[in-house]
């Protein structure tokens, strides 16, 4: 067993025990941390695809812009768990969904692409290359770049407006 | 056209236009003019058809070959072509003339005798009616008799037919009598359907006529006819014998005749225009018309004429029997076309035109003097003291009358003449035609010689009969005793036909011939070519002595014999007739016209009224009604609407319907709880739905 | 090198957990934290298929995922302050105003 197979099965186990502690911690400020212990967990897994640019946007824009977001929605609102909340009997029927779900996905992706110990492409030099991957952004996917662009100002202007205080309004 | 420029031939149909005119200015205004201007009116409207008839006759007289005068196109279909066209020839001017003529004088006539018959019978009001009708009677018959093809003559065929029948029912809400009754209508009903089967016969003949020859216009029609006659001989001898039915039904001929007797409830002087002068002489016209196809068939020319020579026998019989002095004159009127009928139908086309004339002179004479004998009878009666003026009393019963020469002198001198003619006594009119039909007859077909021979016996036999019972020993009522003269206005009529009684044998004249050979440009005549005895081919300019005298002495015979019966020992009131003790049953059949109203009842009306009840009791009612309508349709109906109703619409359509909504409303009912507004719920479906899919895409 | 496989297996538990944390968790706020998490679990496949074949389409569509993945977070985060303002409670199973 190689170093790299090594780190994989540690990230992968850190990356599930943050998720599952997320589904069960009752406090959210703590789902929260344990959220953004796995999205780094998951840049690191970037890094070792040979995507450094994505890596850093998932830590920079996921860990640390969205997930401040939610910690700053907590404070704001001051709840941090609603009591009894976690009901065990509730969990059977997605549990057992759940289940099914996941050795379905398991199967479908596994069973179809065809088990290799590695990747087919070896030389990764260019993908790794974040000038390489900016020149195909901004000339084949530069329509849904701009796009996105005036998603986010949308996103932008209508989280203003749903917060705001309506003068002398119900909300 | 271009040789007849300076003629009048273009006036030709100004002989039905005329008397147009005057029943439309009679129709009008006739109410304003009152009854001197409606009778002249009238009068006049005929009396310019005359003259265009005698126009017509001045230019056939320069131009004898005629001229066929367009007045509009009528049917044009395919190949066939009808045109209202006149028909201006020597035998269409002929007709014209005499029913002009003849018609002028009986319209003068009619002036005097509908404006007391309007006043016996209290209806004044329609004097108007009977001048309108009697304008539109000659405008029908000119229709007839100037037509240029069988389909416009047809239409004039109709036309008096329909102005017979409403001349007959004029005084259609009584009898003769003028009680109030339905005999008249009822006499016009028969005139009009007993016409209408001969009207059959005739569009039978018509139809033949166009299938096998294409044509309806004369000249075309009789230049196809040998081309047929040699390729289908029995279509000829079909034609003549439905156009001899046609002939009946019009002239009265075995066995149709049986309307004329009864159209006697007309006025006298329809009686005199339509049933004695003109109408019933339409089927010797429309059988001269024909000549080039009667003169292809020996069968049809034998039938013809032997049905005529019948009728002519039977008819006079039966006139010797009658007591009511217009049906005398019916009888012999039938009488007489059957000589007219025998004459055309043996090929004898000129004598039996020439009796056609003379008959019509003399018989509107004997119908007119009629009528004014029974006027003067209801004048007589209208004298007498009141009390009797409730009797039921016929003025124009024989038995009634008596000694009349003395109150009438002028009827009985007119009657007398026209009598003389009519029994063909030498020098009168009726002499010279009857005499040229019999020896026609006597070398064509001998038995009709015998029949017309014994016909004109007893013609004269019942005219003498007449004479004696009407002016000749005493008043057998009191009404003949006060009888009057009639005025002037129907006297003078009476005169000029009276002369034209006397005078009409001129016409044809033998040695002279002038008919004959005026008809010539008409009607091609042909010798008869068979063997003649040797007495027959005396001629003295085609008048054979022998014949003449036979009938001449017989005629006198029987005048004599009537004197014998009748004349010598006259009737006495509430006697019987003096022949009935001698011939018995014989007489009796005669007095009852041989049954054969009766015999027609049994064998057509009777069985006809059971057909109709039948029709109407066991077909219409009992079956269609109580059966098929109501057990049938009705039943079956309901049967079907409970059908639908019940099984069908409860049972079926409504239970879907109720069960589609509470299908809707159960399963819309079980979804809205799916709808509980929980997220995490939805969040679930979704992710069943998302297993569901990866299973079926696992399985695949 | 680890094979692809690995990436895909683990992506795959990680995209259940998030799903079952959308299915039982009340709080709106975990709810929308495994709505991401099953978003990362998916961009995970996309980069290591990127890898697999050698090609950058995976890794932009990440990208792109990644910025619709922020507007979605500050719009929903705004509705949640708002319903929050109204109800006083960000627990789903209160927000059924909308049942049938």
């Amino acid at each position: 067993m190689s170093g790299e197979i090594f780190l994989f099965l540690t990230l992968a186990l850190i990356a599930v025990l943050t998720a599952l502690g997320m589904l069960f911690s009752k406090n959210t400020v703590y789902a929260a941390l344990n959220l953004v212990i796995n999205f780094i967990t998951v840049a690191i897994f970037y890094l070792l695809l040979d995507a450094p640019f994505i890596s850093l946007a998932q830590v920079t824009v996921y860990a640390g812009a969205i997930m401040v977001l939610f910690l700053f929605v907590i404070m704001l609102l001051g709840i941090q768990q609603i009591s009894a909340e976690l009901n065990w009997r509730s969990l059977i029927l997605p549990g057992v969904l759940a289940a099914i779900l996941l050795v379905e996905g398991l199967y479908l992706m596994l069973a179809r692409t065809g088990a290799g110990l590695a990747f087919s492409v070896t030389t990764t030099a260019a993908l790794a290359n974040p000038s390489e991957m900016s020149k195909q952004l901004f000339s084949d996917y530069l329509l849904p770049f701009e796009a996105t662009s005036i998603l986010l100002l949308v996103a932008m202007v209508g989280a203003i407006v749903l917060t705001k205080k309506e003068k002398g309004g119900d909300a | 056209m271009e040789t007849t420029s300076g003629l009048f031939f273009f006036l030709a149909p100004w002989i039905v236009f005329a008397p147009l005119v005057g029943l439309l200015i009679n129709l009008a205004i006739g109410q304003r003019l009152g009854e001197k201007g409606i009778g002249a009116v009238a009068a006049s409207a005929s009396g310019f058809a005359f003259v265009t008839a005698l126009l017509q006759l001045y230019s056939l007289s320069v131009h004898p070959e005629g001229a066929l005068v367009k007045v509009a196109e009528w049917i044009h279909i395919g190949n066939l072509a009808l045109d209202w066209t006149f028909r201006v020839d020597t035998l269409s001017v002929t007709m014209m003339l005499v029913v002009s003529g003849v018609g002028t004088l009986i319209h003068i006539y009619a002036i005097g005798y509908m404006h007391e018959d309007v006043r016996f019978k209290h209806d004044v009001p329609r004097y108007r009616r009977f001048f309108v009708f009697l304008n539109l009677f000659i405008a029908a018959m000119m229709i007839l008799i100037s037509g240029d093809s069988y389909m416009m003559l047809f239409v004039g065929w109709e036309g008096v037919g329909l102005c017979s029948f409403l001349l007959i029912g004029f005084w259609y809400d009584m009898d003769t009598l003028g009680r109030p009754s339905w005999a008249n209508s009822n006499a016009a009903k028969k005139a009009f359907i007993t016409n209408r089967v001969g009207d059959f016969g005739f569009l039978i003949a018509g139809f033949l006529m166009f299938w096998y020859m294409g044509s309806f216009q004369f000249d075309a029609v009789f230049a196809a006819a040998p081309e047929v006659a040699h390729a289908e001989p029995w279509v000829i001898t079909a034609i003549t014998i439905f156009m001899l039915v046609g002939v009946a039904g019009k002239s009265a001929q075995i066995p149709l005749y049986i309307w004329l007797p009864d159209a006697m409830a007309g006025p006298t002087p329809v009686s005199a225009l339509i049933h004695a002068a003109t109408m019933v002489t339409a089927g010797v016209y429309l059988v001269t018309r024909s000549w080039p196809i009667y003169g292809l068939t020996h069968d049809g020319q034998y039938i013809v004429s032997t049905i005529g020579a019948v009728t002519a026998l039977f008819a006079a019989t039966i006139a010797v029997g009658q007591y009511d002095i217009k049906k005398v004159l019916a009888y012999s009127t039938i009488s007489q076309l059957g000589f007219m009928v025998a004459a055309v139908g043996m090929g004898a086309f000129v004598a039996g035109m020439f009796h056609l004339i003379t008959h019509a002179f003399f018989k509107a004479l004997l119908f007119l003097s009629a009528g004014s004998v029974i006027l003067g009878m209801e004048r007589g009666h209208h004298h007498l003291p009141h009390g009797d003026h409730h009797e039921v009393f016929d003025p124009g019963d024989m038995r009634n009358m008596g000694g009349m020469r003395k109150t009438m002198p002028v009827t009985f001198w007119v009657y007398m003449i026209g009598t003389l003619a009519l029994a063909g006594i030498f020098p009168f009119a009726g002499f010279w035609s009857k005499d040229e039909i019999l020896l026609d007859a006597a070398k064509v077909f001998p038995h009709v010689y015998i029949m017309l021979a014994i016909a004109a016996f007893f013609t004269a036999f019942y005219m003498g009969r007449q004479i004696w019972m009407v002016f000749f020993g005493e008043a057998r009522h009191a009404a003949a005793e006060h009888a009057e003269e009639s005025p002037q206005v129907m006297t003078i009529p009476l005169m000029v036909l009276a002369a034209l009684s006397i005078l009409g044998g001129a016409l044809n004249l033998p040695g002279v011939h002038t008919l004959t050979h005026w008809l010539e440009h008409s009607v091609h005549l042909a010798e008869h070519e068979g063997e003649v005895a040797a007495w027959l081919q005396v001629s003295w300019g085609g008048l054979n002595p022998i014949v003449a005298l036979i009938s001449t002495v017989a005629a006198l015979l029987a005048i004599y014999l009537s004197w014998l019966l009748y004349g010598r020992n006259p009737l006495k009131a509430g006697q019987p007739d003096p022949l009935k003790k001698p011939l018995g049953p014989i007489f009796t059949g005669m007095e009852n016209k041989w049954f054969i109203d009766e015999a027609y009842w049994f064998v057509f009306v009777d069985r006809y009224v059971d057909l109709a009840n039948f029709l109407a009791q066991k077909v219409d009612w009992d079956f269609w009604h109580e059966w098929f309508h109501n057990s049938v349709i009705a039943r079956g109906f309901v049967g079907l609407t409970r059908f639908l109703a019940d099984p069908v619409d409860l049972g079926v359509v409504d239970r879907v319907s109720y069960w589609l909504s509470d299908l809707v409303k159960a399963s819309s009912e079980s979804l809205r709880k799916l709808q509980n507004g929980f997220v995490r719920s939805y969040a679930l479906s979704v992710l069943l739905g998302v297993v569901a899919i990866l299973g079926y895409l696992l399985f695949k | 090198m680890v094979s692809v496989n690995y990436y895909l297996a683990l992506s795959a538990i990680l995209f259940t957990i998030g799903a079952l944390g959308v299915l039982i968790r009340r709080n709106a706020l975990v709810i929308f934290m495994s709505v991401e998490l099953m978003l990362n679990a998916a961009n995970l496949v996309f980069v290591a298929f990127a890898r697999e074949y050698g090609v950058f389409s995976g890794q932009i569509f990440v990208f792109f995922v990644m910025t619709v993945a922020a507007a979605e977070v500050a719009v929903g985060l705004a509705l949640i302050v708002t319903i929050f303002r109204s109800k006083q409670s960000i627990d789903v199973d209160e927000m059924n105003s909308l049942k049938g």
